[in-house]
């Protein structure tokens, strides 16, 4: 069957088995490998990509349900070359190891801030819980994210929220 | 790899096209929602489906509205959706209890409430949700719109009486003044299937007695869904630690649970006791406080 959709940014036409999954689409049909395959089971999340903007396992949706609506993987997440706060706060805060949950994990914490801009901790492990990372433990992830929230237009505002810190510690009473 | 058998797609454009597709492609056609149970089993070959009859596009099916003495669900209400709605939780908090724990964010994106109904698992959450608010479903066939009571929805493990041409189209929640319900559950890890879990229903009589109760059981096999026994125990009685303890030991009698990798029987056995009894002090605080909230 003829599949088409929009995946970041560029609409995409393709002939393929109805009982393609996405997740085979975007890499097999599409050649865009930076979404992973992992469990085939809808649990370890590493697949995950935005389907109108909202996270999906594309392992467990078929490329004939995304016929239609607009896919953004992971080589939709940087503009002009320019890396998204989220790509460079996993740099900045060494939120991966292996690189293999990656993909996914960043794609979900694009779609947390951009319902969320300045999720706390909690909301953030939530956001993430459908995916799992086996290095580095989740807690560079977590950092990684919070980097993001912190400097909404990456790192050329880094220095501005840095000080904010060291202003709350001057203001501590002796 | 797990992919599925070769099969044809079709997507439905209304509700209408979707049961004349349903008819044209007979016994081996399947609709399909979120697909989060559907696909699954269809990669393991526990489902074969020749025809996937994909609903997603069937809008006029995600809602959300309280009319009434009813909040009305449509049966493509995404778990996400149920999760933060306010207006369910306000009126039955078990719901935001029970969405908690199931699946996963990412899960909860797609999956619906009539996929999770129509797929009869019986550890399944909503299942032991809908038996505890007495849910009216709503199926619509070639014959037109039919209702049944939740009791009468699963004829066993994986089997409705949704017939292969019907489609499940709306959730029904009676809304009762003081009333309020609770669910609370035990699983392995995160999102995994329960290993027990309990809800509870009830309204609170003028004197301060339990005037109505239902009581649901998840993945211990419990006849028909709810506790009978332990609901007539306490239904009339001053709401109390040894009531909750009563009910709790009828409702672990009642039940049915198999030994397997997510605990014996006698465990199973045991948090069908104590997670009723949590159940019901938690919708008998939850009646209190919002009693108490309103004078």
């Amino acid at each position: 069957m003829k599949i088409t959709m929009t995946v970041n940014g560029d609409s995409v036409t393709s002939e393929a088995e109805p009982r393609v999954l996405l997740v085979h689409f975007l890499r097999d049909v599409l050649g865009l490998t930076g979404t992973h395959w992992g469990c085939d089971t809808s649990n370890c999340g590493l697949c995950a990509v935005l389907m109108d903007g909202v996270p999906v396992k594309s392992c467990t949706v078929l490329a004939a349900m995304a016929s239609g609506h607009e896919i953004r993987t992971v080589e939709g997440l940087a503009t002009g070359g320019t890396l998204d706060p989220v790509q460079q706060g996993f740099m900045e805060e060494h939120g991966l190891q292996c690189g293999f949950c990656t993909p996914g994990m960043m794609l979900t914490a694009r779609a947390l801030l951009d319902k969320n801009p300045d999720p706390d901790e909690d909301t953030i492990r939530e956001a993430i819980s459908g995916q799992i990372c086996r290095c580095t433990g989740y807690a560079t992830i977590v950092r990684s994210i919070k980097w993001a929230a912190a400097h909404p237009a990456g790192s050329s505002q880094a220095e501005t929220p840095a000080e904010t810190p060291a202003e709350e510690t001057a203001e501590v009473p002796a | 790899m797990q992919i599925p058998a070769a099969f044809e797609y079709a997507r439905a454009e209304s509700l209408d096209h979707a049961l004349q597709l349903l008819a044209e492609h007979g016994e081996e056609a399947r609709v399909i929602a979120g697909g989060h149970s559907l696909l699954p089993m269809m990669k393991l070959r526990l489902a074969n489906p020749e025809w996937l009859i994909d609903i997603n596009d069937l809008a006029d099916l995600d809602y959300i509205t309280e009319e009434g003495d009813t909040l009305r669900i449509g049966a493509l209400t995404r778990h996400v959706s149920l999760l933060e709605s306010d207006a369910v939780a306000g009126l039955f908090p078990l719901v935001r209890d029970a969405e908690k724990t199931i699946a996963d964010p990412l899960v909860r994106n797609r999956g619906t409430i009539g996929g999770s109904l129509c797929q009869a698992d019986p550890a399944e959450d909503l299942s032991t949700v809908c038996h505890v608010l007495r849910t009216e479903l709503v199926i619509r066939g070639p014959n037109g719109e039919r209702t049944v009571p939740m009791r009468e929805l699963h004829r066993g493990p994986y089997e409705t009486s949704v017939e292969q041409n019907e489609i499940l189209t709306e959730i029904r929640w009676p809304i009762r003044p003081r009333s309020s319900s609770a669910y609370t559950k035990v699983e392995r890890r995160v999102g995994d299937w329960a290993t027990t879990a309990a809800g509870a229903c009830l309204t609170m009589g003028d004197a301060g007695q339990i005037e109505d109760v239902v009581i649901g059981l998840t993945a211990v096999g419990l006849d028909g869904g709810t506790a009978t026994r332990a609901e007539d125990a306490i239904r009339g009685q001053q709401p109390g630690e040894e009531l909750y303890a009563e009910a709790g030991r009828l409702a672990a009698e009642d039940c049915n649970p198999v030994g397997d990798q997510r605990g014996t029987e006698a465990y199973k056995r045991h948090l069908a006791d104590e997670l009723t009894q949590r159940v019901l002090r938690k919708a008998v605080e939850r009646v209190n406080s919002t009693a108490a909230a309103r004078s």
